[in-house]
C-alpha cells in the first residue's frame, strides 16, 4: 500500500501498489490516474500519439530502404564535415546530439529547481534549454541548407543513390526540426512565466485564464525530452544504419 | 490549492544520468567513426538506443516514479508498433524481391 496523493484535493488515500494497484486504478467508476494532474496526463495521451506519428515515418523509411534496388546514400560521408583538415565523419549530427542531449539535462534540472521553488534558476536553466534547443534548429537549417544549395539534394532526387533518400530525410527531419521550433517557443513562454512567479503568485494564464503551477514545468519538460528521444531514434535508425 | 508532492528528487541522479547519455551517445558515434559494419554495427547501435531511449523514459520522465496505471497505459500501446514493423519488414522484402524479378536489367 501506498499513500497517494489526490490531485485536486488535499487528502490521501492508501492504493494498493504494483499490479493490484494498476488493477485498482483502471477498475470502473474512477479516475485512472490517481496522483498526475490531468494536463500531465494529457502530454502523456498527446506524447503516445506523436510516438506512432514518429514510428510511421521511421517505419515507412525502413520499407523504402528494404525495397530499394539502388544502394542507400551512405549517411556518414553526406554529413561529413571538414575543419580545414580531412572530412570528420557525421560530426555535424554528432555534435547536433550532444547538444540535444544537454538540453535535456539542463530541463530536467529546470523541472527539479522549479519543484524547489528556486525561481531564478528554474528561468535560466529553462532559457539555457531553449538555447540549446535553438541551436540545434540552427544547425539543422545549416545541414539543409548545405544539401539543398551545394549538393543539389531534392525530395524526389539526390547525386548519392536511391532517390528515395531525398524525401525520407526532409520527411523525418523536418518534422523533428519543428517539434525543436515549437518547443523552443513553449519553453520561452514558460520561462516568463515563471521568471515572473506566475506560479507563485497565481496569475492567471494568457491563453486558457487558468492558474498555472510548477507541474506545467514538468509537463514542458516532458515534450522536451520526448524531442530528443525521437532524435535518439532518428539518430540511430537514420544516420548510422 | 493542492500540496502537491511532485517529482522531486536529488539532483545527482539527473546528472549521473546525463553523463551516461553523453557517453553512450559517444559510443554510438565511435561506432561509425571505426567503421564497425554489419551485424555487430547494427546491434550495437540498437543497444545504445534502447539504453538512451530508457534512461530518458525512465529518469528524466520519471517513469520509474509514476503509478503503474500511468507507466502500462503509455508503454504497452508501441509494442503494437513492433507487430507493424514485422509486416513492414516481410512487405519490403516483398516489393524488393518482386522488383528484382520485374525491372532487372540485363539478366
Amino acid at each position: 500500500m501506498a499513500n497517494v496523493a489526490l490531485d485536486d484535493r488535499d487528502e490521501t488515500v492508501a492504493r494498493p501498489d504494483g499490479l493490484k494497484g494498476f488493477a485498482a486504478d483502471w477498475a470502473s467508476d474512477q479516475r485512472a490516474f490517481k496522483n498526475v494532474p490531468w494536463g500531465k496526463a494529457m502530454m502523456w495521451i498527446f506524447l503516445l500519439s506523436d510516438t506512432f506519428i514518429f514510428s510511421c515515418f521511421l517505419l515507412s523509411y525502413m520499407t523504402v530502404r528494404i525495397s530499394s534496388t539502388v544502394p542507400w546514400p551512405n549517411p556518414s560521408e553526406i554529413f561529413a564535415l571538414s575543419f580545414g583538415g580531412d572530412p570528420i565523419p557525421l560530426i555535424l549530427i554528432a555534435i547536433m546530439t550532444f547538444i540535444l542531449i544537454s538540453s535535456s539535462g539542463t530541463m530536467a534540472m529546470a523541472v527539479n529547481f522549479g519543484y524547489r521553488r528556486d525561481r531564478k534558476t528554474t528561468a535560466i536553466l529553462i532559457l539555457v534549454t531553449a538555447l540549446f534547443g535553438a541551436s540545434f534548429v540552427g544547425m539543422q537549417a545549416f545541414e539543409w541548407t548545405k544539401l539543398i544549395v551545394d549538393e543539389g539534394v531534392r525530395p524526389w532526387t539526390n547525386p548519392y543513390g536511391a532517390h528515395q533518400f531525398g524525401s525520407v530525410f526532409f520527411m523525418i527531419t523536418g518534422f523533428h526540426g519543428f517539434h525543436v521550433s515549437v518547443g523552443v517557443i513553449f519553453l520561452v513562454i514558460v520561462a516568463r512565466k515563471v521568471w515572473r512567479g506566475d506560479f507563485d503568485n497565481n496569475t492567471r494564464g494568457f491563453f486558457t485564464s487558468r492558474k498555472g503551477n510548477y507541474e506545467t514545468v514538468e509537463i514542458m519538460g516532458l515534450y522536451w525530452h520526448f524531442v530528443d528521444l525521437v532524435w535518439v531514434f532518428i539518430f540511430a535508425v537514420f544516420y548510422l544504419w | 490549492m493542492a500540496k502537491h508532492e511532485g517529482q522531486v528528487h536529488p539532483i545527482g541522479v539527473y546528472l549521473k544520468i546525463w553523463a551516461l547519455l553523453f557517453v553512450l551517445s559517444l559510443f554510438s558515434y565511435l561506432v561509425d567513426y571505426f567503421h564497425v559494419e554489419s551485424y555487430l554495427r547494427w546491434t550495437l547501435i540498437l543497444i545504445f538506443m534502447f539504453m538512451k531511449a530508457g534512461l530518458i523514459v525512465a529518469v528524466f520522465m520519471h517513469m520509474r516514479w509514476e503509478r503503474l496505471a500511468l507507466t502500462y497505459a503509455i508503454l504497452l500501446p508501441p509494442v503494437l508498433i513492433m507487430v507493424f514493423i514485422a509486416m513492414m519488414t516481410l512487405e519490403g522484402d516483398y516489393t524488393f524481391a518482386t522488383r528484382g524479378d520485374f525491372f532487372a536489367i540485363g539478366i
